[in-house]
């Protein structure tokens, strides 16, 4: 069956563009699951001065080379709304190729690192600390796949000129993803 | 930019139209992206569900009022089997009936029709919604048949009991249930958006925020609250499932976790849960009241206003499930304050349906009856629901059957009563046909009697103390006086009683649909925008043309100025 677009989803009794409200409405029911898990992991850091030297171990450096490669591609995401918004849907299609290479590289670096943890003894079960570190990061990490996924298939739409009010919402989660990652990285690696 | 329905109304007037009218049974019935259809197979799942619930009820309180015996249909209850139909039936009377019926099912059918659109802003989420349920549903009904069997730690899930294998020896039952729960939060999630976003982006020309009819401002804000308490327990179950499968030690004292935590992340969304289902439940019945009193919905904007306050409020009161699990006792003192305030916005909702009644010219049809009952029966769960707040008074009565007739009777009037005030009230517009009175009435009296010899036994119980969750009260003699077998036996028998009468309402929907007198657009003479379509509404709802434009707010009964008593949303002037 042909997917024809109802009308309902052409109307805006608010003026805000249905997509756009809808993808404030996922972050804002991200936001509580994300909050839920990093709420539950303080209460236990502060309950758990000794998780300190646990966390000691995480990699710091390796930390903040991937929050300066998500917060680089968040960069070209945001050039990519603006070229869409101007029409351009190759250069968008390109700018998002880039971010889509940043979310490779931010899983790469990730991959690299949790295997120097997990061959350094520091598993999943080493204590509840790692159990945290790692169920946090993997949701995140989870996100950041989904998010270069979908990044994919509208930027092959966005090179061939359509959907372009597309990229502007897959910018918004994309910027979430990042903010989710700003609150990590200090929660997992900076405070030892 | 993007292809409207009407341009492709149009393509098919140009001779395109052989693909959508070849649609398959399986297309146009099961991979259906049209909201009414999706609303169906909400509906049924539900009620499939629901009679699966149903049995459950009866054979484990058959085993309670006759220990021991070959339950007919079913064989000897083994403790195991016990705890499962328990733990089963919680979960999916609340999770796989209640939701789905008053939240998905109306919500999808309602809310296009109401507001005058021709389906949701996004239809293949909105199918998508409905195949994940689905999943959900057979994952569930799958944990049941499992090596060990289904899991029997209740419906609530407290770890150690539901982390470990060793505890609860139903690994795997454990897994696939914390699965299918998450799976059919999922669902709730995607349908939730639809609906938070058609509501916002998709009424017809002319709707204010206050012409909304009632019903579907509440499952919005239900909708909303679901989306922003069910996040901490979707990160919860995650972990619970890593502690379960992984062997991780979140919820586990010896190991640097905490099972109070748990608690906590379960009943931050357990409670506003009660409220994202009773909300659509009130939505329904005071839509339904308006419209048999022939007056208007007394304060309109208060009902609203209230409702989202009782949903901020809901938000604070989580750890009233908890004043015995050890925590601080002024922290209790918080919750119990925080809880008994929440029941004035609930009593105040119901006061409005008194006030709406009040002076109306009142016709007792089958739904109007429902209606009824709801306020009656509701207000017996609520005012019960102020012994358990105050922190006091639940020490004592903690655990023990009073806890559960009291949140029975809250959820019976809400899922059941609730769901058959809309289904009578909206079968007309969903199959075209009229419903019997004269049965509807004898299942309606039929299930409403038995309900509270069903219950009010139980309260009895609780009060001399008998706790839930107990297999065979044999094994605890100080309990198993025949004083007390006697009220159990009652409320057994009484529940017997209620499902036989479930007949009735399977027989009348079936001579109803096959049978019954043709409904025509408005048989209720109402005035919301569904009533001025056909029933049942074509795909679309509406020819495009004729989309509906509202004027006035949805109830205008018995306006001075007019000859007829109601003044439907769409007519100008």
């Amino acid at each position: 069956m042909a997917h024809a677009r109802p009308i309902a989803t052409t109307r805006s009794a608010t003026g805000i563009p249905t997509p756009r409200l809808a993808v404030w409405w996922i972050l804002a029911s991200e936001v509580v699951i994300f909050g839920g898990l990093l709420g539950a992991y303080l209460m236990h850091r502060i309950g758990h001065p000794e998780w300190a030297e646990a966390a000691s171990h995480t990699q710091t450096w390796i930390g903040a080379v991937n929050t300066f490669v998500l917060l680089t591609s968040s960069f070209t995401a945001v050039l990519a709304h603006q070229a869409a918004e101007k029409g351009k849907g190759k250069e968008a299609a390109k700018l998002l190729a880039f971010t889509i290479l940043g979310a490779l590289t931010f899983l790469v670096i990730k991959s690299y690192e949790w295997t120097i943890e997990i061959m350094a003894g520091y598993t999943i079960t080493a204590n509840t600390f790692w159990s945290f570190y790692y169920t946090a990061a993997g949701l995140h990490a989870l996100h950041v796949i989904a998010g270069a996924i979908i990044m994919g298939f509208i930027a092959v739409d966005a090179y061939r000129g359509r959907e372009l009010h597309r990229v502007e919402i897959i910018g918004i989660y994309w910027h979430f993803v990042d903010v989710v990652w700003i609150f990590l990285f200090p929660l997992l690696y900076i405070a030892k | 930019m993007a292809e409207t329905l009407a341009e492709v109304q149009k393509q098919e007037v140009h001779g395109h139209d052989h693909d959508h009218h070849d649609q398959g049974f399986v297309s146009k019935y099961i991979f259906s992206t049209d909201h009414k259809i999706i609303a169906m197979q909400y509906l049924f799942t539900g009620m499939l569900m629901g009679v699966i619930g149903g049995y459950m009820a009866y054979v484990f309180r058959m085993q309670l009022a006759f220990p021991g015996i070959s339950v007919p249909g079913f064989g000897q209850v083994s403790p195991g089997e016990y705890n499962s139909l328990i733990t089963n039936h919680g979960s999916i009377m609340i999770f796989w009936v209640a939701m789905p019926v008053l939240i998905a099912a109306f919500g999808n059918y309602l809310i296009p029709l109401m507001i005058g659109a021709d389906d949701m802003v996004f239809p293949r989420i909105n199918r998508l919604s409905f195949q994940v349920f689905f999943i959900s549903s057979v994952v569930l009904l799958l944990s049941l048949f499992v090596e060990g069997g289904g899991f029997g730690g209740a419906w609530t899930s407290y770890p150690p009991l539901s982390a470990s294998g060793d505890y609860n020896l139903t690994q795997l039952g454990a897994s696939l249930w914390l699965i299918a729960v998450a799976l059919e939060f999922v669902a709730f999630l995607l349908g939730g958006i639809n609906f938070i976003t058609t509501l916002m982006n998709s009424r017809a020309p002319g709707m204010k925020a206050y012409d909304i009819p009632m019903v579907c401002w509440m499952i919005v804000i239900a909708s909303i609250l679901f989306m922003l308490s069910v996040g901490p327990l979707l990160a919860g179950a995650v972990m619970l499932l890593f502690d379960q499968t992984l062997n991780t030690g979140f919820y586990d004292p010896a190991r640097g976790g905490d099972p109070i935590l748990w608690q906590h992340l379960f009943w931050f969304f357990g409670h506003p849960e009660v409220y994202v289902v009773l909300l659509p439940a009130i939505g329904i019945t005071v839509d339904v009241m308006a419209t048999f009193s022939r007056k208007k919905l007394f304060g309109y904007k208060l009902v609203l206003y209230t409702a989202v306050a009782t949903g901020v409020l809901s938000f604070f009161v989580w750890a009233h499930h908890q004043f015995i699990a050890g925590i601080d006792p002024r922290m209790a003192n918080v919750f119990t304050v925080t809880t008994l305030l929440i029941s004035v916005p609930i009593a105040e909702m119901l006061f409005v349906m008194i006030a709406t009644l009040y002076g109306g010219s009142i016709t007792l049809t089958t739904p109007m009856l429902w209606a009824l009952a709801f306020l009656a029966e509701f207000l017996i769960g609520g005012v019960t629901g102020i012994f358990l707040g105050a922190s006091g008074a639940d020490i004592y009565f903690h655990d023990t059957y009073f806890v559960l007739a009291h949140f029975h009777y809250t959820f019976f009037p809400i899922a059941i009563i609730g769901t058959f005030c809309a289904f009578t009230y909206w079968f007309p517009k969903m199959f075209g046909k009229m419903m019997n009175e004269t049965l509807g009435k004898i299942h309606f009296w039929g299930t409403i009697i038995p309900f509270n010899f069903i219950f009010i036994p139980l309260f009895v119980l609780g009060m001399g103390g008998q706790h839930r969750r107990i297999y065979n009260f044999e094994h605890f003699p100080e309990i198993a006086g025949p004083e007390y077998f006697q009220l159990r036996q009652i409320a057994t028998i009484a529940l017997l009683i209620m499902l036989a009468f479930q007949v009735v309402f399977f027989f009348n929907v079936v001579m109803s649909w096959w049978k019954g007198e043709k409904a025509g657009k408005n048989p209720w003479k109402a005035n919301t925008l569904e009533w001025t379509t056909e029933s049942p509404p074509p795909h679309g709802n509406w020819p495009v043309e004729e989309l509906p434009t509202v004027y006035r707010g949805p109830y205008e009964y018995g306006h001075p100025d007019r000859e007829e008593d109601y003044w439907p949303q769409n007519l100008p002037g």
